[in-house]
């Protein structure tokens, strides 16, 4: 009794920050997907990864380190108009081979930068859930505005140009929030189950919903019951995290087979 | 429908050269008044859609101006509107993206709304571009070419809708169906080909 206490002690906080975070990175990847942006979820936590490798050889925090280069990559692709799949490949290929040399030239880089590939999601603290609550609660507040402005900027994409209405304030906050779930997200879950998060909810309940608020709500129920289930697994059966849930999640494939509606 | 007397444009090109790179249309002057159907003809590569992006912000006004009369509302049903290969939203669910009403609808749409887009044809798809074009409630309406890929029926209620316009919206047609245009607008002006409209945009 003593141990389940103690060991619920010692996960709450990791439990909570990465089951805000599957929220967040699972609608967020919906997003993506709509915008024919997805692999921005595996290019930008690469480049997360080497910001935070970079961070600690020059001596700034991990955190911000990651949040400069990963908003810099987002910056950059936005200022050069509208990004395609192309460019977040280029972004995976230079922040893994940017992470892993950079990496390979300091202890504390290899140590760091192997925490961001494969994740620690155990040692996340008070602090990475406060920012996580933040983040969740950016995304609660703006969720209708953002969806709506997303989907009709996807169907009719000079609606809001045609009538003088701003993009810039539904682009600025999708960067913000993609931004913040790409660094919180790498910084606990680490790259690629992060990734998984991005990608996998979304490709499944896209090929199954037969409706955009359906094809969401499906999205969040593969996403969390996915992360519980890696989360206990991870710990009943004394297995990293990070494989777990991207093996989980690659096994939620399998309904892909299920005939679409 | 026909124009309303005395009342303000909806939207006046004076003498508009519009481009991408470099102008491709133009000069071109016109006004669309309330009520009133315009339609702009042309042979292909005349510039036609690149006037009606001229006024969507999407190409650039190198010469002229084009006025807006205060607070209008603009929704535009693009040339070849694409559809995505696999978002799970409905037809109903995007009518609503436009705030259209979905018994304003023609039958013929009705099946369709409980839908996913990712099984619409490309003729249904248009057609429900359209609908939710004209649906919308806006001022002035854009269709450009709305009858590709339309079958007869579709075309059809297409009419209807356009015939049961408010007579404070306005709609610009593009559409080198001459017989549609005749049918329907109340002007039509034909954009002549120039030296540059051939001319990469």
């Amino acid at each position: 009794m003593m141990d389940l206490e103690m060991l619920t002690e010692l996960f709450r906080v990791p439990f909570i920050t990465g089951l805000l975070l599957t929220v967040v990175i699972t609608l967020t990847g919906a997003w993506l997907r709509l915008r024919e942006e997805w692999l921005a979820g595996l290019g930008l936590p690469h480049i997360a990864a080497a910001g935070g490798v970079l961070g600690t050889l020059i001596g700034l925090p991990v955190t911000l380190s990651a949040f400069l280069a990963t908003g810099a990559a987002a910056g950059v692709k936005t200022l050069a108009g509208k990004a395609s799949n192309n460019h977040f490949a280029l972004m995976l290929i230079l922040g893994w081979g940017a992470a892993l040399m950079l990496a390979a030239n300091s202890y504390q880089g290899e140590m760091i930068g192997e925490g961001l590939l494969r994740g620690q999601i155990y040692f996340s603290t008070l602090n990475h859930l406060y920012g996580v609550l933040g983040l969740g609660l950016l995304v609660l507040c703006s969720f209708s505005w953002l969806n709506r402005r997303l989907l009709v900027q996807q169907f009719f994409p000079d609606h809001h140009s045609a009538n003088q209405i701003a993009s810039w304030p539904h682009e600025l906050l999708f960067a913000v929030i993609l931004v913040s779930a790409v660094v919180l997200g790498t910084l606990s879950l680490g790259a690629l189950p992060a990734f998984a998060l991005f990608f996998v909810p979304s490709w499944v309940a896209f090929g199954l919903a037969a409706g955009w608020k359906q094809g969401l709500i499906l999205s969040l129920i593969i996403g969390i019951s996915a992360y519980i289930a890696a989360f206990l697994l991870a710990i009943l059966l004394d297995q990293p995290f990070g494989p777990t849930l991207t093996l989980l999640l690659s096994a939620v494939c399998l309904l892909r087979l299920i005939p679409a509606r | 429908m026909t124009p309303g007397r005395g009342q303000q444009p909806l939207v006046t090109f004076a003498a508009v050269r519009a481009g991408y790179r470099q102008a491709v249309v133009g000069p071109v002057s016109f006004q669309v008044m309330p009520g009133e159907i315009l339609g702009l003809s042309g042979a292909n590569g005349a510039g036609k859609s690149t006037l009606l992006n001229a006024l969507t912000g999407v190409a650039r006004v190198f010469s002229g101006k084009i006025h807006r009369s205060p607070g209008l509302s603009v929704s535009h049903h693009r040339q070849r509107p694409v559809l995505p290969p696999e978002l799970p939203l409905t037809g109903g669910e995007l009518l609503r993206l436009m705030n259209a009403h979905h018994q304003d609808q023609p039958e013929r749409l009705q099946p369709l709304l409980d839908k996913p887009l990712a099984k619409f044809s490309g003729g249904q798809f248009q057609f429900l571009q359209a609908c939710a074009c004209i649906g919308s409630q806006s001022d002035l309406i854009i269709l450009d070419e709305p009858t590709n890929n339309l079958d007869g029926h579709a075309i059809h209620s297409l009419s209807g809708l356009l015939a049961a316009l408010a007579p404070h919206r306005g709609v610009l047609l593009v559409s080198h169906e001459q017989a549609f245009l005749q049918d329907h607008c109340s002007r039509v002006i034909d954009i002549p080909l120039s030296d540059w409209s051939y001319q990469t945009p």
